[in-house]
């Protein structure tokens, strides 16, 4: 739901990074970053509209989710946040990471 | 084939067209490209752009959320400064947010306190607080559908804290979008009615799991809506296994001074450095 004032964030970073037309965005998201990537690359399309990121492609990577098992005290990697710990199978898990959301790069004319 | 970006559909093209126009739908996103986000970045380096010189490369290594996060560790030291516990109250609208707040603010009697209350329209509840007395200030998101650090920031400049104070931040009621914005809080507090359902905690995770606290509220009428108060908490504790859980009814008051209880021990805790210097 917020992914248009992400894309606000987004188009604020690349217009201090520079003045030159921009034609790819890579953003990094973590799993459990709460961003719906259709969302986002939706508010994209809308926010960067008159700005040097118009027509710009957007290219996600996914980072994965990773928890901490409060079962067996691992650190596990796990693709949605309600799967049980691949190694034990316990069901109460911690996320240690995985909620990035970075602009990694930029590539410009 | 368009030679540009070698997509499918450009029967018209030819070298005249393709100048400038691209009118076959350049301009949105590429779609049809399914450009895999599961392939770059997975190199040592991080960046794989083949025949891509670094002149065409600005590496960014920025959150998207940078700006608002200046914002918010602006705040919080500013809240840090006055020995000011700060609480940013989340909850889906109709929780019992304001109704919550308002006992709150009886049973603390004269301890110094302010609100900021987030909505989308209206000050209907700024308007509850301060009938309590208590100074409240109403933030107005419009179309945003939660509080960030700028909006509280501006907030507190016109509240003019009083030192050793609470700071209760009443977000917009929404599951979702609040738990990504650190407003410079101390902590969340998630407010979770037992009219609800005991699934909440499963269905919208991300705000649990960013709550040090989850207060299930209307307890009063857990007996009149089938509910099983024990399974509320089995559920906020596998998306939560450190949350801490206050069983509370505003109305009736069962359960307020455990809840009191927990917000003195946090201001005293706070503000005790500032009391040894």
């Amino acid at each position: 739901m917020h992914e248009m004032s992400l894309c606000e964030g987004i188009r604020s970073v690349i217009e201090n990074a520079t003045d030159r037309p921009v034609t790819k965005v890579r953003v990094e998201i973590g799993r459990f970053a709460g961003v719906e990537k259709d969302a986002l690359s939706f508010a994209f399309d809308v926010v960067m509209r008159g700005s040097v990121a118009e027509n710009a492609e957007l290219i996600m990577i996914d980072l994965p989710g990773r928890a901490l098992c409060y079962d067996c005290m691992k650190e596990v990697e796990i693709d949605n946040r309600l799967d049980p710990c691949p190694d034990c199978g316990g069901g109460k898990l911690m996320p240690q990471g995985g909620d990035e959301m970075r602009i990694k790069d930029l590539e410009v004319e | 084939m368009c030679t540009v970006c070698g997509c499918g559909d450009a029967k018209l093209e030819d070298h005249h067209h393709h100048d400038h126009g691209h009118h076959h739908h350049h301009g949105h996103g590429h779609h049809h490209h399914d450009h895999g986000d599961i392939h770059f970045g997975h190199g040592p380096a991080g960046v794989e752009v083949p025949g891509m010189s670094q002149e065409r490369l600005i590496e960014i290594e920025t959150d998207i959320l940078a700006k608002n996060d200046r914002y918010a560790d602006e705040n919080r030291a500013a809240l840090a400064g006055l020995g000011c516990f700060a609480i940013n109250l989340v909850s889906s609208p109709g929780s019992g947010k304001t109704t919550l707040l308002c006992k709150t603010i009886d049973a603390l009697g004269n301890a110094p306190l302010a609100v900021i209350e987030g909505d989308q329209q209206t000050a209907n509840d700024a308007d509850r607080i301060r009938a309590t007395g208590a100074p409240a200030i109403q933030v107005n998101t419009g179309k945003g559908c939660h509080l960030d650090g700028h909006m509280v920031g501006h907030a507190m400049e016109h509240l003019n804290l009083a030192t050793g104070s609470f700071l209760f931040i009443e977000n917009v009621g929404n599951l979702v979008c609040p738990a990504s914005f650190d407003l410079g809080e101390d902590c969340k507090v998630a407010i979770l009615s037992v009219t609800e359902g005991e699934d909440k905690p499963l269905k919208y995770p991300d705000m649990f799991t960013a709550a040090r606290v989850a207060i299930l509220n209307k307890i009063d009428l857990a007996p009149h809506c089938d509910v099983d108060l024990d399974l509320y908490e089995e559920n906020l504790r596998r998306v939560n296994p450190t949350i801490e859980i206050l069983r509370v009814s505003a109305r009736t008051g069962e359960g307020m001074d455990q809840w009191i209880g927990w917000l003195t021990a946090r201001l005293a805790a706070k503000s005790e450095p500032r009391a040894a210097e």
